[in-house]
């Protein structure tokens, strides 16, 4: 330990230096910036008159504007104070750039849509819809999402579990691997989605149907994962253990799993990406409710802005549940060399 | 210190009997021996050194007495016994320390214990077998915190805290700079002196199989049949630079058809 915490300690001491020796990195000129984008963005929004184009006027426009110019004087706060106010501006420092490019994004969408009226509504809609339609509809986009994950980690759990065992499996019995290897070949490649139809005929419900094609596409990638993880161990390792004693279920359960576990997580993550897909289309093929059936639905209508406003919302949990994933990993892995951080 | 390597001593090392071993590996080419009808007797305490040519079959020979492979003809006994299995009296250190990079030094020392279940009866071991090695201040660091040197000596302290009374050792300063190999060849030889475990090292180093043992065993090129056998009465503690152990290199040498570049 003693050997890896100057190293670990370096980069903030050289930090603290540099800050003590020029009074110039007080204040934050990127954040100044940043903090000018977000007034013009708030300005934009609540002066300029939107573009009537024969239907009634966006709500929340006036909202957006002053809550884009509230940003715009929280970020003030940091820029001018610098130092005094550390924690804040340390964390906010490196997003400087992309807080300046978000404010110029939001910028150009509101000119582009509600000011200038370039992009054609319905199809597109302003930032502030976004807030209507939450408003509007919280209820039903809440639903949909417990619904979607809850099938969605029913499908997962099970898929990443079964694949786990299956790959511990193969990878550590000859027999096992004898029968499962060819069947994992023949149906591992097929994508889940091409069995839709087929399952919502076979399963009692759509729903259950839904579950079995997550769990599979969950468990052909960490089946084949964790089996080469298993097959990959250093064979030393199993000697070592087994001069002293070790009996099969040890070397299996001490040795050969977490050998295997840094290529177990791809195998998670990997399966994470592909039990998305799944879960959308089957939400928008059978089972009806959900996301991805609130996806369909609200195209059904017309309501594009529903649409974009449950794209964002699955944007948002998906990326997170891929950030858990890898919290995960890290605590799990944190004996790994690079990926260590306390 | 003796207090303690007392603790993680055993009371006495096994005899070792390998009776006529012969050895071949399987190719797809045909069997390709590796030994030829080795035999040799290791005394209950001994230090032997098993010097030879890279490649010529050491590391089969000590697989075999680790019961970690069948040998092909020929009989190996611990104190009479035949040995057929794993048995944590004989444990091996290789050449790579093979610590288990996702767990602490503490808890990869504590492993053969964990795989016996004798964590609760035994678990003081673990802390003198790391103080024996000079690591106690490392159990929670993880292994690829350690130099090479402290990597070596923490896979020791995990042989010694099952009480070997048969240290086998694979080359286990073949990869250390020449230093720490030169430190670790005194400290191995003081700790088998002060346990009393018979040790079997490999290695085609002369200085460190001269340096370090009773008893040089000069072994041929592949199969690995025994040339001569070099008996070390130097007593110890040794000198390096001594005149008796300059004969006994030379001898080893001229043994290894190597004369010309004495």
């Amino acid at each position: 330990m003693s050997s890896t915490s100057p190293v670990l300690a370096s980069p903030s001491a050289a930090e603290l230096a540099s800050g003590v020796r020029s009074p110039l990195f007080t204040w934050w000129p990127e954040g100044l910036l940043a903090s000018a984008a977000w007034l013009v963005a708030g300005v934009l929004t609540y002066a300029w008159p939107n573009k009537q184009v024969g239907f009634s006027d966006w709500a929340y426009t006036q909202e957006l504007g002053v809550a884009f110019i509230v940003i715009a004087g929280l970020l003030l706060i940091p820029a001018v104070l610098g130092q005094k106010v550390d924690p804040i501006t340390r964390t906010l420092r490196p997003a400087g750039p992309w807080l300046i490019a978000l404010a110029a994004l939001f910028s150009v969408w509101q000119l582009l849509t509600a000011k200038l009226a370039v992009l054609p509504a319905p199809f597109f809609a302003p930032p502030q819809m976004l807030i209507d339609v939450y408003a509007e509809d919280w209820r039903r986009i809440g639903d949909s999402l417990a619904n979607s994950l809850r099938l969605l980690l029913s499908g997962y759990l099970l898929g990443a579990a079964a694949g786990f065992l299956t790959g511990v499996s193969i990878g550590w019995s000859r027999a096992i691997g004898y029968w499962v290897h060819p069947v994992l070949r023949f149906l591992g490649p097929v994508p889940s989605t091409a069995l839709l139809p087929m399952a919502f005929f076979f399963f009692p419900s759509s729903w259950s149907a839904a579950v079995f094609l997550i769990a599979l596409a969950t468990w052909f990638p960490v089946t084949v994962l964790t089996w080469s993880g298993v097959a990959g161990v250093n064979r030393n390792y199993y000697d070592v253990a087994r001069t002293m004693g070790a009996s099969q279920w040890f070397l299996v359960r001490r040795v050969a799993v977490p050998a295997a576990l840094p290529q177990v997580f791809v195998g998670l993550f990997m399966g994470l990406g592909a039990s998305f897909s799944v879960l959308v289309v089957a939400e928008m093929m059978g089972v009806k409710s959900g996301l991805g059936w609130y996806l369909t639905w609200a195209q059904g209508w017309g309501a594009y802005t529903n649409m974009y406003a449950a794209l964002a919302v699955m944007a948002l949990v998906f990326s997170g549940l891929i950030t858990l994933l890898f919290a995960l990993r890290d605590r799990t892995l944190s004996w790994q060399k690079g990926t260590l951080k306390w | 210190m003796v207090a303690l390597a007392k603790t993680v001593a055993t009371e006495t090392g096994a005899r070792i009997d390998i009776r006529n071993v012969s050895h071949s590996f399987q190719l797809s080419s045909g069997p390709l021996p590796v030994l030829d009808h080795i035999d040799l007797t290791v005394q209950p305490g001994e230090f032997v050194a098993l010097l030879g040519p890279s490649g010529c079959g050491k590391s089969t020979l000590l697989r075999l007495l680790a019961g970690l492979e069948p040998a092909s003809s020929g009989e190996l006994l611990q104190d009479d016994a035949t040995i057929t299995e794993p048995d944590p009296s004989r444990i091996l250190v290789f050449q790579d320390p093979t610590l288990y990079p996702w767990l602490t030094v503490r808890d990869n020392v504590a492993l053969g214990l964990q795989a016996r279940g004798q964590l609760k009866s035994l678990g003081h071991r673990i802390d003198d077998a790391l103080q024996l090695v000079g690591l106690e201040n490392f159990g929670r660091a993880f292994p690829h915190q350690l130099s090479g040197g402290m990597a070596q000596r923490a896979a020791l302290a995990r042989a010694l805290v099952n009480d070997p009374r048969l240290l086998i050792l694979d080359e286990p300063l073949g990869r250390l700079d020449s230093l720490t190999r030169i430190a670790m060849q005194s400290e191995l030889v003081d700790l088998w002196r002060r346990a009393g475990f018979t040790a079997l090292l490999v290695t085609h180093d002369v200085e460190e199989a001269v340096f370090m043992s009773d008893r040089v065993i000069v072994l041929s090129d592949r199969p690995a049949r025994i040339k001569a056998e070099i008996v070390n009465d130097a007593p110890y503690p040794r000198q390096r630079g001594s005149a008796r152990l300059a004969e006994l290199r030379h001898q080893a040498l001229d043994l290894l058809g190597l004369d010309a570049h004495w």
